[in-house]
Parts: C-alpha cells; structure tokens; sequence
C-alpha cells in the first residue's frame, strides 16, 4: 500500500443492494486511498459491476455509506449527486460513446453542459485529452467510424476531461478483440503511474500482478479474499483467487 | 336541469347513437374479414407475383395507401355514376374500405412473406416437403406471426376510420350524432358520447388482437 | 371529352390555392404534434406514476378517437364552448396537430428505447442532470431515428387533412368537391384531386428523406 496511514480518499461500508429478490452485494466494504489501484476479480454474476455502479450512484443501495474526502452525499439530491459523479469517473465495458457525437463532441460535451465551460475552451480541454490517449487525429470521427480500442480510449478521455479524483473502470478490455486490448492497457497503465486513484474490475492477470495494489476477489456479492497480488497469486497460496485465474488462464490459453 | 340532460342522454342520444353503433360493426366485420382476405392476395402477389403480378400488385398498394379515404369513397359514390355505375351508400362505404384495407394489410403480409428466411424453406425442401407444405406448414404460420401486429393495427383503424361512411351518407355512429348535434346544437356532449362509443369499441378490439397475439407468441420469435 | 378537360383546366388555380391550403395545413400540424409529442414521450419514458398516466391518457383517447369525430366535437363543441372562435382551417390544423401529437409520441417513445440504456448511464456517470442527458444526449439521437416514422405520419396527416372539408375549410377536397356539384364532373375531378394528393404525399417523403440524408451521422446504424 502506498499511503496507508492516512485517511481513505473514498470510503465505502456496507453497501447492499437487492434486485428482484435477489442480493446481488452483501453489505461489501472497502476504503480507497489516493493513488491506490484496486482490482476486482471474480466470476460473472458476482456482484463487481453492481459494486462500481454503486459507487457512482448509479444503481442506488439499499443500505450502506459511500463517502468521498468525508463528505457524504444524499442521492435523492440531484445537485449533490451530479456534484459527486463529477468527481469519480466512470468507464463502461461496452464503452457507452454518445453515438451522435464525434469524439472530441463526446469529450467536450460535459464540459460545456455540466462544467460550463465556454466553446473553445472546451475543445482545447478535450483535444488535449484525446491526445493525452493518443487519439487527436481521430477527433472529429464518429463513435462508428472508430474500433473498440480507439472507443474506449475515448470514453477514458471523456472521463479523465472532468478531473475525477477517482476513476472506476468496469471491464475495460473485455468487449475488445484480443489484439486491440494493450492500446487500452497501455492508457490505463500511465494512469496509475501518474498516480490516479482507480478500482478496476478486469481479468487481465499480468496487468494486474504489474500494477495492482490490492486484489479483491468477489463472489455471491461478497469479497471474500483481499490481499496484495504478490500474497494472493503467489504459486501454492491455495487462495481462491489463484484458483479463479489459473482457470480463466488456461481458458485463454496464455501463461500467468 | 340535471334531469333535463339526462332524458335528452337516454331517450334521445342513446337510442339514435345504439342504431348507429350496429350499423358501424355491419360496415366494419365484411370490411376488416374481406379486406384481410383481398389483402393477403395482394400481399403475396407482392412478394411472390414474379415480373408481371407483383408491379400491378405494388401499384394498387401505393395507389390506395398514397390517397385519401375520403377520395376513395366519393370516386366509387359520386364519380362512378359518370360512367353509369351506381352503388348505394352502404356498399360504396364497404367496397371502399376493403380495397383501402387491403392495401394497407398487404404490407404488413408482403413484409412478412419476404422476412422467412432462405434457410427455413431450404429446410423444408431438404425434409421432403412439397411446396405446397411449405408454404402451408413452416411459411404461413411464420408470416402470419410477423404480419398479426401490423394488420391488427389496420383493423383497429378500420374501426375509426368507419366513421368515414357519414360522407357518403351512409349513416352510422357519426352519422347519427351529427344528425343529433344539428337537432339540438348538443355538439359537446353528442360528440363527447360518440368518443366514448368508439374508444369503447377500439379498446375491445386491441385487447382482443392483444390477446390474440400473446396466444400465438413463441419464444424469441420476430425479434 | 373536350368540356370534361375544359373543366378541369379551368378548376386547376382554384384546386391549387386549395392545396397551398393543405400543405400549411399539414405542415402546421406536424409542427404542433411536434411539439405535444416530444414531451409526450419524455414523459412516458422517464416520468414517474401521475405523468405517465397523464400522458397514456392523452394517447390513448386521440388515438381512439376518430379524426371526423375530434373535428366535430372540437370545432362546433369545444372550441366554441371555452370562447375560441377559430376558423375552420385553424381549427382543423389544430386538431391534426393534436392528434398527430399522439401519434408522433409514440414514433418518439420507440426511438428512445430503441437506444442503448448505457447512454443515459454513461451521461449520469459524467454527472449529468436527467434533464440535461434527454435534452443533449437522448433527444438528439431519438430525432434522427424518428424521421422515416416521421415521413409516414406526413402522408396520414395529408390523407387525413381531405377530412377538414366538413367543417367547410376551403382545401383541395372542399374546392373539389365544390366544383364538381356544379360541373357534374364528379369522376375525372375526384380522380385529379386525388392524384394531387398522391404528388403531395411522394414529394413530402422525399423531401424528408434529404432531411434524414442531411442529419445522418456517418457509420451510425441502428
């Protein structure tokens, strides 16, 4: 851990969520500190996506807290919540562009409609960030005219644009075909090394060993391992989370 | 007052409006059943007719689905006397609707002919079957399926645009309150009455073709 | 032959002014059903309980209704009961927009679900108000996929404009109809009018069809 001793950056307890009588989180608690990386791993179904979501208040919990810098928000307050989404940027697993926009649109838009920012002003931002991807050649093409890579690294400019303090990624590789997964790690990869705080749910095991600071692993909406990915991956640790990836592992035919 | 309203409702406007709803279901049932039928022919002509039937057939779609009813009905009422044919009313208003009708529905059963896709006939032929079987046992139930919610639509337009026989007048529901309403002057209430009757009958017939169509759902089909 | 043809050429200014009535008429309209439909289905969509009803109300009674019906009850009934005088025109340029108001709702509500969820999701997440994601986000995509609906609402509203005759508004039908009570002609001038309708309804499609050329964003299938 790299700043252990002070206060978490956000702060979530207890978080539960049910749908259609199912409990999809079973009261999840974590605390995130600034410039850390936490990675999820953990089946399909097993609640990290719904987790992310609740972070961003964007599936509300039943019960539970989530505070940011020690400040708690009331969902039911639209000015507070789009105040903290503003804050804790969101990248989606099948991207989420808006398809009527070009890129740098998709980028600038909430800077101009939430931020207010001015015309120009907002393009310069989101030119910048879309170059900060590597993408400023593509700025003025449609979310259809790009592949999955370029999409989603436009979905990580449109989100680094607002200057989240927190950036939440929820499978960012797994719509993509095998080869355009590292343009995408690459960019996430010089975001954590330029110390952004970040909870990524992947299965992308030697990213994870590489620049992860904390595994969770979740199953039946529970995490039920957390640990370094030294402690939790090492050969014969007998964890459940060797257990996980050595079977995706050999499912995508690749060596740990 | 209040008792004034209330014999004018009963003993007026419900009796000449009752007159008018059974005249309007013996205007709609010939119409929706042969328009459906005269439809499903001009439907098929459409996607199977070849290089002579199928232009014909696309031409008397788009000749009746590109001009008004109301044309339509004063052509066959006040124009064909011209030319020496005489219709009463009522057979004008029916004849209209159902070649009107048939129009419409033929794109709903054109369109679900044309969405069976190759490999289900490609099937059926590699099983042995006739064309015939074919088209009875794997191709009509398929496209009937597809085209139930477009024609269904159809006849509940049928049921309002009915009320299109008053112009040629043949006096149904409309007809009736507008005979009504110009006695009395009652133009609100008469005709607030006869929105009633015929949100009554359009409701019941959607529930219906609602119904219908939830009987006939399979799993996963048509979307 | 020659005085069937005399007829018709001498009716065609008057028919044509009648048509110049139709179309503002019919573009009215579109115009008002325009502007009651968007928020129509907003509503539907994303309102809570009371909007929703009050909005399937709406839809469900003009849309079972019929238009000779609404003509009636809103230009001798309703119009006149609250104190407005309109003329027949207005009138009937009023209760088509109104209907088609119904109608396009439901062409708009389609499109709108038609979208992917994640795109109202990916606008909150940017910390978007409901409000601004439909009015920036939502509403412009479900426009554009609302055209081709949009075109064929514009030939029902034209066939049904020829209904505005019965409350005697001086458009093709009327004109038609009042030319041929005194020529006798009714057969070649109901068969003229109705080929001019067939023109209005092929060069309005085509015209919306340069309109959803125009607004296309490239590579964007739905």
């Amino acid at each position: 851990m790299k700043t252990n001793d002070k206060t978490p950056l956000m702060r979530v307890q207890g978080l539960s969520v049910r749908l259609g009588g199912r409990e999809i989180l079973k009261s999840v608690s974590l605390d995130l500190y600034e410039g850390e990386m936490k990675v999820l791993i953990g089946p399909s179904g097993g609640g990290k996506s719904t987790l992310l979501q609740c972070m961003n208040y964007l599936i509300l919990s039943d019960r539970g807290e989530i505070e940011l810098e020690d400040r708690h928000v009331d969902p039911h307050n639209a000015r507070e919540l789009c105040g903290f989404r503003q804050q804790v940027g969101m990248i989606f697993q099948d991207f989420n562009l808006f398809d009527h926009l070009t890129a740098v649109d998709n980028v600038s838009i909430a800077l101009r409609k939430v931020r207010g920012m001015g015309k120009t002003e907002a393009r310069d931002r989101a030119m910048a960030e879309l170059s900060r991807v590597g993408l400023s050649d593509k700025a003025r093409l449609y979310p259809a005219e790009l592949s999955g890579g370029q999409k989603q690294r436009v979905s990580i400019a449109r989100a680094l644009a607002m200057d989240p303090k927190v950036m939440l990624l929820d499978e960012p590789t797994s719509a993509l075909d095998p080869e355009l997964v590292s343009e995408v790690l690459t960019v996430i990869r010089s975001l954590a090394q330029n110390g952004m705080t970040m909870v990524m749910a992947t299965h992308q095991m030697g990213f994870t060993r590489a620049l992860a600071d904390e595994v969770l692993f979740m199953q039946e909406g529970c995490i039920i391992e957390q640990g370094s990915p030294k402690e939790l991956l090492a050969e014969g640790s007998g964890t459940r989370t060797l257990d996980f990836c050595s079977q995706i592992l050999e499912v995508e035919g690749c060596t740990p | 007052m209040i008792s004034e309203e209330l014999t004018f409702l009963l003993q007026k406007l419900v009796p000449a409006l009752n007159e008018g709803v059974l005249m309007s279901i013996k205007l709609i049932v010939p119409s929706a059943v042969l328009g459906l039928a005269l439809g499903v022919v001009v439907g098929s002509l459409r996607a199977y007719g070849g290089r002579f039937f199928s232009p014909l057939a696309n031409g008397y779609a788009a000749l009746f689905r590109g001009t008004p009813l109301v044309i339509q009905l004063f052509i066959l009422y006040f124009g064909l006397p011209n030319i020496g044919i005489y219709f009463k009313p009522y057979t004008a208003a029916v004849l209209g609707f159902i070649m009107c009708s048939a129009a419409y529905h033929s794109e709903y059963i054109r369109g679900g002919l044309l969405s069976i896709r190759r490999g289900q006939v490609l099937a059926a032929q590699a099983l042995g079957f006739s064309t015939f079987r074919t088209l009875v046992w794997i191709i009509i139930p398929q496209a009937f399926r597809r085209a139930l919610p477009g024609c269904g639509n159809e006849i509940v337009y049928l049921i309002k645009y009915s009320s299109l026989a008053y112009v040629v007048t043949c006096f149904e529901l409309t007809g009736q309150a507008k005979i009504v309403a110009s006695e009395t002057f009652r133009f609100s209430e008469v005709f607030m009455v006869v929105g009633v009757y015929y949100l009554a009958l359009v409701t019941v017939a959607s529930w219906g073709l609602r119904r219908l169509e939830k009987r006939l759902e399979i799993p996963g089909f048509g979307h | 032959m020659n005085e069937t043809l005399t007829v018709l050429l001498d009716a065609l200014p008057f028919v044509l002014q009648g048509a110049a009535v139709t179309v503002t008429a019919v573009v009215g309209a579109m115009f008002l059903g325009l502007f009651i439909g968007v928020p129509l289905a907003v509503g539907q969509v994303y309102g809570g309980r009371a909007v929703r009803f009050v909005c399937d109300t709406y839809v469900w009674f003009f849309r079972g209704v019929p238009i000779l019906v609404l003509l009636f009850l809103f230009y001798f009934g309703l119009f006149n009961f609250i104190g407005l005088n309109l003329n027949a025109v207005a009138a009937a340029t009023i209760v088509l927009g109104m209907t088609s108001g119904a109608y396009q709702s439901q062409i708009f509500r389609g499109s709108i679900l038609s979208l992917p969820k994640g795109q109202l999701k990916a606008a909150r997440a940017l910390g978007m108000s409901d409000a601004l994601a439909i009015r920036a986000i939502i509403l412009p995509q479900a426009l554009r996929l609302s055209i081709p609906g949009w075109s064929n609402e514009y030939s029902i509203i034209l066939k049904d404009s020829a209904l505005a005759f019965v409350l005697g508004a001086s458009e093709i039908m009327a004109r038609t109809h009042f030319v041929a009570s005194r020529t006798y002609q009714h057969l070649p001038l109901y068969v003229s009018a109705a080929v001019l309708y067939f023109l209005l309804t092929w060069a309005g499609v085509a015209a919306l069809r340069v309109l959803e050329k125009r607004v296309r964003i490239k590579g964007y299938v739905h």
